[in-house]
């Protein structure tokens, strides 16, 4: 199903900074150039805004329940105050998780081990809130030597990796699309956190395979990378962390180098 | 008092906190008596076309839109709320929109990946002072757009912007005092904001 986008379209892609967030502060220690550190959500929030970022996710990394209130309140500070994509993620289990958060200001909900757990959930939340409003979150692993190369898919990632849930990320990919899925972050947890670049096969292979958006996630470490995923993987946005928050790169530097390497980029 | 029609679907504070920051006081409501007697009317909305009108029915809002329309209020549909102005959307078989602008409501040929999700550029279609709501935006700027159905009106001498995803659709409408925009501006940034402000400009002219 391969999509000619390259046609007719002034669709630019998309680079998304995404902040982890616990107990209603970001961490990882984040740094800037400057050296200030900076953990409020909001906050950096405003600066990525400022520096150009399409969409922001925040990632709730503990989300027990007596924490989800402090999420809906990071959520309702910063949609208040910021007009553009808000996309919120971690321990939504539930269509009433998932109200809660978009009635506080979200504009999609990513879903990841509870979809794998509960594949309804993401079909429900179609349903209720629309296609463009579920975002499926997967976290494949390369099956060694596989041939041709397959990838399965793991849940509970915040652990340790996970453990394996004996899907093929492919199948699962596209059954995500059937039920309702608007959107898939694809990441690798083998290129994650290594900054060696993107498993560009797997981007290609899921994006190759449903007719939705697909963000590439796990690995950034320069910009190359970046061009890499949204050319030779196919990916429509790039979704990264630690190569904004240490301020190695700037969102900014990012779209100009892009823009220079021929990839249309809001400017 | 700017009313934001408030029909069981999507992200309503968004809009109306971009409203207010834009310096309009606004009020989030499903009561005709608000619709009636605003200054002016916005219809935000994402999700379904038929849970949408079934929605607007079981309020029993509708003759009051319709009222306000008469009545030239400026009245501005975002995304779903734009489609909902047609006369019928292809979405889940046909069903009937709000026919106050004659038009249908199609869905993007899968020669593109649908949703249209992310940042796209408004190529304006008519000069400036048909096109009020864009005062002081560059064409093509970009705007965030998340949909996978587009407008299409009769009357092209309606059709204000449009934008390329596989083919031209239209992105933005006007007649008298009705504007429908298909992207975001309460998700679109600075420039989002310039059009909410721009809206609000009408509704003291």
């Amino acid at each position: 199903m391969e999509k000619e986008t390259k046609f007719l379209t002034g669709l630019a892609k998309r680079i998304i900074p995404c902040l982890d967030v616990k107990g209603g502060r970001v961490v990882k220690g984040i740094k800037f150039r400057e050296h200030r550190d900076a953990g409020d959500p909001v906050e950096l929030a405003f600066f990525y805004n400022k520096e150009g970022a399409d969409e922001l996710v925040f990632y709730d990394i503990t989300a027990s329940s007596d924490e989800r209130s402090i999420m809906l309140d990071v959520v309702r500070r910063t949609a208040n105050q910021l007009f553009i994509p808000l996309t919120v993620g971690g321990g939504l289990r539930t269509v009433d998780d998932m109200n809660q958060m978009l009635k506080a200001g979200a504009d999609k909900i990513s879903i990841n081990t509870a979809a794998v757990m509960n594949p309804k959930l993401i079909s429900e939340g179609a349903q209720r809130f629309g296609n463009q409003c579920i975002v499926l979150g997967m976290d494949a692993k390369r099956i060694p030597g596989s041939n041709p190369v397959r990838w399965i898919i793991h849940t509970h990632t915040g652990a340790d990796g996970g453990h394996s849930a004996g899907l093929d990320a492919i199948d699962w990919a596209k059954q995500a699309v059937e039920l309702g899925a608007g959107e898939i972050v694809v990441n690798s947890i083998d290129t994650d956190g290594t900054k060696k670049g993107y498993d560009l096969e797997l981007l290609r292979a899921i994006s190759d395979n449903v007719s939705v958006p697909v963000v590439a996630s796990g690995g950034a470490g320069n910009l190359d990378h970046l061009v890499e995923a949204l050319t030779k993987g196919k990916a429509d946005a790039v979704l990264a962390a630690s190569i904004f928050h240490y301020g190695e790169y700037s969102i900014k530097e990012a779209k100009e180098y892009l823009k220079k390497k021929g990839i249309a980029v809001r400017t | 008092m700017i009313t934001v029609i408030d029909y069981g679907t999507g992200n309503l504070r968004s809009v109306s906190k971009a409203l207010e920051t834009v310096g309009a006081e606004t009020k989030v409501s499903d009561k005709p008596e608000d619709i009636v007697f605003a200054k002016a009317i916005v219809l935000p909305g994402v999700g379904a076309f038929y849970r949408g009108m079934e929605n607007i029915n079981k309020l029993g809002i509708l003759p009051a839109i319709l009222e306000a329309i008469r009545n030239n209020k400026p009245f501005l549909g975002i995304c779903l709320g734009l489609q909902l102005l047609f006369s019928e959307s292809e979405e889940h078989g046909i069903c009937k929109g709000l026919d106050i602008i004659k038009g249908k409501v199609k869905k993007f040929e899968p020669n593109v990946k649908i949703p249209h999700m992310g940042w796209n550029q408004l190529r304006y279609q008519k000069t400036e002072d048909r096109r009020q709501i864009f005062n002081g935006i560059p064409d093509n700027s970009y705007f965030y757009f998340d949909h996978s159905y587009y407008v299409e009106p009769e009357d092209k001498n309606t059709i204000i912007a449009t934008t390329r995803y596989g083919k031209d659709f239209v992105s933005a409408v006007n007649k008298d005092n009705i504007w429908g925009v298909q992207f975001h501006p309460e998700k679109s940034s600075d420039l989002g904001l310039k059009i909410l402000e721009n809206f609000v400009k009408l509704t003291k002219a």
